[in-house]
């Protein structure tokens, strides 16, 4: 059996997210004043993330 | 050597989290090629993933192949241009030939076991067809390659400042090194994360802007007002009302040009024949799979205009609600705006870093993936169709991945002299791109009457393919778009016997004049000639002497290509009635 891609994407997917969610909880409030809206695209949006990765791991480790 | 030079001032700045989402991602990229290199056992494993995967992963690498950055950024220009009728290079363009070549042509290209398209040809007609569409097919995808390769090159400079030959030299290698040790399958592998990324990265994008031009509404009421500022009211916000008459509609266009040029000859014309994405179908392990790899990616397809094409719409909508100071639009060096430069804009606005460390690198990775689709369908024509057919009749396995994994060296050293080749001259990148025009608006015909009619024959496709070509190219030299100089690039060169309203709607009757040409040449010449194939070696080939695939006792209709295919065309009818 070839490697499962959900692997690499999962893992992926949950580095980007997490590190999504660090820079969105450290970083100045202003730049999502500026550019999003108010909203803190990265918090929100790293969350997605990670919950895709996290996701995608358990359905490539499930059926091993 | 002429190269653009670097921008006074960057549209973005980058900070050091933009930096290391880039790093992680390109990491991830070469690593998967270096895991899998080790399942690269037989030379089918490395051309042809060793027919062995499940059709979700087809699917989105049929899906990924096609949405390239070019299309992200060009279907965003068309948006802004032309507003929601830009959904019928999905609705009309795409999905039902997506929904043919699944449930009607798989049979042959996978059921036949050859390892390529020309090779089918090879085997439904006789050599010269297959070499003939071999070394144009060949020339064509390491054309396209370097053309990505160019436009990535050429907007990391002028939205980053980076260095033009570092672009073309990093981009290149990162290609190279998982297309060497991966092959097809870390190809097919890396347009799946680059989907995934796409969606989850432009989504945002797409909701921030609704979010500021007042939801679905707000953006509907701006494009009304600024449609009617272009003397078209209501045309940006409707895909159908409008298209009676050419002159009514930003495309220019009528109905009739776009469901038979669009929608029939040049959309079945590129799903149903280009080997770029067949070769993801053909990928699948079994029939059942390569037939519904494409109708499930048809079901993303039918959804990206949300994704490709609003972000486009939004930006002109931004743009008439609050002027420049809302949203600025990218203008060109003559003045004019730069509609390819709107996605770019958007992340400016929208994204602040972080997230924008995720959209360069969709970008950049559609830019990759682009490349990287163009040079595994060449590795795999140039080996099989060319090299073993004319160089080395009895290479061995091993060395066909030799040279598949030179090839693919090769094929990316070609694509770099493109790129700059572009740089220099982008006339004759636009001539070459005209050229293959003429030699691809045909080629349904012949996959058409090849797999529907048993008595077409070699010389018929063949010289019926010639025909559509040269047809194409007198047509192209006696028409003319309004407002455009007679020239070899623009047409009117034979002389002026019709004027379209837009080149579009010259180039989508250029492509019906081709396939009419090559269509009754195919079906006269095959009539007066003798048939090459007996009816025992057309088995399999051919509609009337096969077999219909039969699926297990069992299987849900979901996993049925028919059902599935009509599921696909119901819900592509909807989204063209609520849009209409």
């Amino acid at each position: 059996m070839q490697l499962d891609i959900r692997l690499p994407m999962g893992l992926l997917f949950l580095i980007l997210g997490v590190i999504l969610v660090a820079y969105g909880l450290f970083s100045d409030p202003a730049i999502y004043a500026q550019h999003s809206l108010g909203q803190n695209v990265n918090l929100v949006w790293g969350v997605i993330f990670a919950l895709f990765g996290g996701v995608m791991l358990y359905l490539s480790r499930r059926k091993a | 050597m002429d190269q653009p030079a670097a921008p006074t001032s960057v549209l973005l700045q980058l900070a050091t989290v933009d930096y290391l989402i880039l790093a992680i991602y390109f990491a991830f990229v070469i690593g998967i090629g270096w895991v899998i290199r080790r399942y690269m056992k037989t030379s089918s494993d490395y051309f042809e993933s060793g027919r062995s995967l499940p059709a979700w992963i087809c699917a989105l690498g049929f899906i990924g192949a096609n949405l390239g950055a070019q299309e992200v950024m060009g279907m965003a220009a068309s948006g802004a241009k032309y507003g929601i009728a830009t959904s019928h290079f999905y609705w009309v363009g795409a999905i039902p030939a997506m929904v043919f070549v699944g449930i009607f042509m798989m049979p042959f290209y996978y059921g036949s076991k050859a390892r390529s398209v020309p090779e089918y040809l090879k085997m439904r007609f006789d050599e010269k067809t297959r070499t003939f569409n071999a070394l144009s097919f060949a020339v064509m995808t390491v054309f396209s390659s370097g053309i990505s390769m160019f436009a990535l090159a050429k907007l990391l400079n002028a939205i980053l400042g980076w260095n033009f030959d570092g672009c073309i030299v990093i981009s290149s290698l990162i290609v190279l090194v998982y297309i060497y040790t991966g092959g097809l399958t870390s190809a097919i592998y890396n347009e799946v994360l680059q989907f995934f990324l796409i969606v989850l990265g432009f989504l945002p994008l797409v909701l921030l802007g609704l979010k500021d031009i007042g939801g679905w509404d707000g953006l509907m009421k701006n494009l009304d007002g600024y449609s009617a500022t272009k003397g078209m009211p209501g045309a940006w916000s409707h895909s159908w009302a409008h298209m009676g008459n050419p002159a009514d509609n930003p495309i220019g266009i009528e109905w009739f040009g776009l469901i038979v040029g669009l929608g029939f000859v040049m959309s079945f014309g590129y799903w149903c024949t280009d080997f770029l994405v067949i070769q993801r179908a053909m990928a699948a392990k079994n029939m059942n799979s390569a037939r519904r790899t494409p109708l499930i990616a048809a079901i993303p397809k039918m959804l990206f205009p949300a994704l490709v094409i609003l972000p486009g719409m939004l930006a002109i909508g931004l743009y008439y609600k609050g002027g420049t100071a809302s949203m600025p639009l990218p203008i060109a060096a003559d003045g004019t705006p730069d509609y390819n430069m709107v996605v770019p804009a958007m992340l400016a606005k929208y994204f602040p870093h972080g997230m924008l460390g995720i959209g360069l690198t969709a970008l950049m990775a559609s830019f990759m993936s682009g490349m990287a689709g163009n040079v595994t369908a060449f590795n795999t024509v140039w080996t099989y169709d060319l090299y073993q057919r004319w160089f080395n009749k009895n290479a061995s396995d091993a060395h066909l991945i030799k040279v598949g994994r030179l090839t693919t060296i090769v094929g990316l050293l070609i694509s770099a002299v493109c790129a700059y080749a572009a740089a220099k001259f982008n006339n004759i990148m636009d001539m070459l791109q005209l050229v293959f025009g003429f030699v691809n608006a045909p080629l349904f015909a012949t996959f058409l009457l090849g797999m529907f009619w048993r008595r077409s024959n070699g010389h018929g496709a063949f010289f019926g393919l010639l025909i559509g070509t040269i047809s194409a190219a007198i047509f192209q030299g006696s028409t003319i778009a309004l407002g455009e100089m007679p020239s070899l690039l623009k047409g009117g060169w034979l002389g002026i016997h019709h004027t379209f309203s837009s080149s579009m709607a010259q180039n989508f009757w250029m492509a019906i004049c081709a396939f009419t040409g090559c269509f009754v040449g195919t079906l006269v010449i095959s009539l007066a000639t003798a048939p090459n194939r007996t009816n025992e070696e057309l088995r399999g080939l051919v509609y009337s002497l096969t077999d219909k695939p039969k699926e297990e006792a069992g299987t849900p209709w979901y996993s049925r290509p028919m059902p599935l295919g009509l599921l696909v065309l119901a819900g592509a009818l909807v989204l063209n009635i609520i849009f209409w």
